[in-house]
């Protein structure tokens, strides 16, 4: 079940579902971490080219803080969320305290680089647990990375297994909105996951829809 | 459109040629490397935007021949030829190949560094000099290569724009 051919709308529509589920326990736990409300969109479920992926991320050379952690277990793939710089300060001024922190100097964030981790550890461990729970299936994150950079760099080393694969990705992809002051919501960033082409088949007869 | 000046883009996993008075560019290098191959005489140039070190990493059967080290600067080559390039006048800059996670311990960790030996190791094959490089490291890389002057020009988030 590698190639296009054998994706169905079904499939896609299995998938947009656990990207729900997943998505529904991360914005909760999110918003306790950071006592605000944060919200997920629907999740998007496409079978993309690595350009359109990028174009999905805020374009190629958008700057963005990319929070990066791979999937094992039963299952393998990989999870980033690219939050845009403005949110990502935000969210590091909300859970350190401290309300300078800027990223002016990238290689030394300080307790910004583990403040965002740490996000990202609960943001994966909750949609995780949500998908390890509705599948059945044992999955456990890596420790998340960071990287402050482009979005091409960043989600092109996300790509890096599919790639060997395919030339095109299934994303479940989310937008993260938090709450502004006047109950606006804004776009804060992205969720992606991209289970690699050979865990596909796992998740499908997992849930009976092979 | 005498005189018009364009940027020819790239993607990822993507090849192209360029003649001078245009420009080429790809955007967004991380693990990736960005592999110009020229010539000064003639004015033109090609661009691969390499995602893996070997073909051999290739599980589909549909080959995509820019995305690899290998299939890549071959198939460049071939292009170039056509275009009535001296495989002997044609010259190397390359930039790209960072580590942009620093973490784990499997060989995707290490993509980076193993595609810019890759396209070393091709390049030495085919006896193509390696005029410049900006390589490794742990920044993205924007590249613009301009055929009229053979300049490399180099942008990263925190450095700004270098030429090599």
């Amino acid at each position: 079940m590698n190639s296009k051919n054998d994706i169905t709308e079904m499939h896609l529509d299995v998938l947009k579902e656990i990207g729900n589920i997943g998505a529904a326990h991360a914005a909760t736990s999110l918003s306790q971490l950071l006592g605000q409300k944060i919200d997920m969109r629907v999740p998007n479920v496409e079978l993309v080219t690595f350009d359109e992926m990028f174009d999905l991320a805020g374009g190629t050379e958008k700057v963005v803080a990319g929070i990066f952690l791979r999937i094992e277990g039963d299952l393998t793939g990989t999870m980033f969320f690219v939050l845009t710089i403005k949110s990502a300060t935000q969210f590091i001024r909300k859970l350190t305290g401290d309300a300078t922190f800027t990223f002016t100097d990238v290689d030394d964030l300080g307790m910004g680089a583990s403040a965002l981790q740490e996000l990202g550890n609960i943001l994966s461990g909750s949609y995780l647990s949500a998908l390890s729970d509705f599948t059945s299936l044992n999955i456990y994150p890596t420790v998340p990375s960071l990287s402050i950079d482009m979005v091409g760099a960043i989600v092109s080393f996300g790509l890096i297994e599919v790639s060997q694969y395919s030339d095109e990705v299934i994303v479940i992809e989310t937008e993260i909105l938090q709450e502004g002051e006047q109950g606006v919501s804004s776009l804060a960033g992205h969720f992606f996951l991209l289970p690699d082409p050979p865990s596909y088949r796992t998740i499908f007869s997992s849930l009976g829809v092979l | 459109m005498a005189g018009v000046q364009t940027v020819v883009r790239v993607g990822i996993a993507d090849m192209n040629i360029a003649k001078s008075p245009h420009t080429i560019r790809t955007s967004g290098l991380g693990s990736c490397v960005g592999v110009v191959l020229y010539d000064s005489s003639k004015k033109i140039a090609g661009m691969v935007h390499v995602m893996l070190p070997d073909s051999e990493l290739g599980k589909s059967t549909k080959l995509n021949v820019a995305k690899f080290a290998d299939t890549g600067i071959h198939a460049m080559l071939e292009l170039l030829k056509s275009e009535g390039v001296r495989p002997f006048s044609i010259k190397a800059k390359i930039a790209g190949g960072a580590q942009m996670f620093q973490f784990g311990s499997n060989d995707t960790i290490r993509i980076g560094p193993r595609n810019v030996e890759a396209v070393k190791k091709e390049l030495k094959r085919y006896s193509i000099p390696i005029v410049a490089e900006d390589t490794g490291g742990s920044s993205g890389r924007t590249i613009e290569f301009d055929p009229a002057t053979s300049i490399l020009f180099v942008r990263t988030v925190n450095a700004g724009t270098q030429e090599i």
